[in-house]
């Protein structure tokens, strides 16, 4: 039994750990290491291409994180006193915004805003003083990238932080209405110091999320170019060093901020160790 | 409790991304999917079957993506199970915490990145280059089935631990005990008592397993070099290639509808177990 788990764990682990290994590879091969060496990530510090890409998905993953914390945790507050038919409206929707495939979510943004931006596009061009060619034109990029992404992640932040709600002592929040303070008061001193650790969970998994995502960027992108689109495209053209060392940054960036958030969802609730 | 318009007021935001973001997108697919195909590419208005008549066209795509998903969700919840129930029965509770973490952590980890270490291993370099110094040559390993199902099994078997875990954790251990006191046999306790009480969390995993293989697009692509075809790879190509928009949402349409039978399936199953509702946690 024991034995089993390990391997299992090693089948998890062995290619991440490939990874790390080889981009500090000075040769090029899988097969053969020879030796260490850093060269693989000044390459990439110094390709503009992949540095623009970094930055590119580094704006979408923090605005996405910003939105889908804010208006998810906005959302959760409001849902627990929302009753009957209007909440099982909700809930359907969050299940399906977690559930449906990203590839399902990208094609349904790419056609269903280029088509809205179509007619916008021209009606801004009617009614622009200076008309066609001055006006200014909606297009893929920034805008869609942050607005697909936070569908999910937002989502995903109202369930982790209703989970934290459902858990609080509402003894608590009476006791401070009871008190005197305003329900301004109570939310900042009562309710927000409890759910903090949920909301900041939710900000670090939708950022991850986020600057992980390939399938929904591949649609929604337009010019822009994020960081695995970038890395799927390299792959495309030939495996190389340079990826390993992309994906090892990768891996880093996304471990720290998961391990982060499993500490801050997993304080003070051992020993059950399963939280929804 | 808070004022009506409060409560109002905070879903604001909520309520119109999901219905600019979902409800609308979901609704352009399923009107273009009865259009037909402009001249160059994109979709011109109609009311029409035809796209749908024409599904069979895709046909070694669904053939693929619904053999390929059910033989990924089984091989997944073998691997799991086992893992699971030590999770869950037998492992010191200090580490458990520890060792689930690291289950998930995986999950939640970059796809694009995890599946592009297994070209590096299954490529010309890796496995089959180290076989070629044990002396068996000639090995292919990458853009076979064998690599797509290899990247199935190790991108979605978190999902498939985690809710199979939940339900053994939640299994009175007592009832182990008793069984075992009155003389049944380790092997009837497992198939009598704790199989039985772990089909929810068996059912839950393999629904989701399942839901996003359906949809899956990476993994054939990055490890099936384009022999071994997806939906997913369907729909990328008639999207960003060829622009058929009409007969992409069509396909895109028929790739929901599947799903939804599933889960409509799964829950009427849970919903005669008596199972209201399997926690699945994942975050």
């Amino acid at each position: 039994m024991r034995l089993y788990a390990a391997a299992v764990y090693l089948f998890l682990y062995i290619p991440i750990g490939i990874i790390v290994l080889f981009s500090f590879n000075a040769g090029r091969h899988a097969s053969d290491f020879q030796g260490f060496s850093v060269e693989w990530y000044g390459k990439v510090l110094g390709n503009p291409f992949a540095m623009e890409a970094l930055t590119t998905s580094v704006i979408v993953a923090g605005l996405t994180a910003v939105f889908a914390s804010v208006f998810g945790t906005m959302a959760a507050l409001a849902l627990q006193n929302v009753r009957g038919r209007v909440r099982i409206l909700y809930d359907g929707a969050i299940y399906i915004a977690i559930m449906i495939p990203g590839i399902v979510i990208g094609i349904a943004t790419l056609i269903a805003l280029v088509t809205l931006f179509g007619h916008l596009n021209s009606l801004l061009e009617a009614v622009w003083p200076g008309g066609p060619g001055v006006a200014p034109r909606l297009n893929l990029g920034y805008g869609s990238l942050v607005a697909a992404h936070t569908l999910f992640t937002m989502a995903l932040v109202i369930v982790i932080v209703r989970a934290r709600i459902s858990g609080m002592d509402r003894a608590l929040v009476e006791a401070s209405a009871d008190l005197y303070a305003t329900p301004w008061g109570t939310f900042r001193q009562v309710t927000l110091p409890q759910i903090f650790p949920a909301v900041l969970a939710g900000f670090l998994l939708s950022f991850t999320f986020s600057f992980d995502d390939f399938i929904i960027a591949f649609f929604v992108a337009g010019s822009q170019t994020t960081l695995p689109v970038y890395v799927f495209s390299s792959i495309r053209r030939g495996v190389t060093p340079e990826i390993n060392a992309i994906g090892t940054m990768v891996l880093g960036v996304s471990l720290t901020l998961l391990v982060i958030a499993q500490f801050l969802l997993r304080r003070r609730r051992e020993p059950a160790p399963a939280p929804e | 409790m808070q004022p009506a318009w409060v409560t109002r007021l905070l879903l604001l935001p909520a309520t119109l991304w999901m219905l600019v973001m979902l409800v609308l997108p979901l609704l352009v697919v399923l009107v273009f999917s009865f259009g037909e195909r402009g001249a160059a590419g994109g979709y011109v208005p109609a009311f029409t079957f035809a796209q749908y008549l024409n599904l069979p066209a895709r046909f070694t795509a669904f053939q693929n993506t619904l053999m390929l998903a059910p033989v990924g969700t089984v091989v997944c919840l073998l691997v799991a199970y086992p893992l699971a129930y030590f999770l869950a029965v037998k492992v010191d509770p200090r580490y458990r915490t520890l060792l689930l973490v690291l289950i998930i952590v995986p999950f939640w980890t970059s796809i694009l990145i995890r599946t592009y270490a297994w070209i590096y291993i299954l490529g010309g370099q890796g496995i089959p280059k180290l076989l070629e110094f044990a002396g068996i040559e000639g090995v292919r390993l990458i853009n076979t089935r064998f690599a797509v199902l290899t990247g199935i099994v190790y991108g979605y078997l978190p999902l498939m631990v985690f809710p199979i875990y939940v339900s053994l954790e939640k299994l009175d251990k007592r009832l182990l005990e008793a069984a075992a006191d009155l003389g049944s046999s380790p092997l009837a306790v497992f198939r009598n008592i704790t199989l039985p009480l772990s089909i929810p969390g068996v059912a839950t995993g393999c629904m989701l397993v399942f839901i996003l293989l359906m949809g899956e697009f990476l993994i054939p692509a990055l490890l099936g070099g384009g022999k071994v075809f997806f939906v997913g790879n369907a729909l990328v190509d008639l999207f960003l290639q060829s622009r058929n928009w009409a007969f992409g949402s069509a396909v895109a349409a028929t790739l929901v509808i599947v799903m939804l039978v599933t889960v409509g399936l799964y829950m009427r199953l849970m919903r005669r177990r008596g199972v209201n509702r399997e926690d699945v946690s994942l975050f």
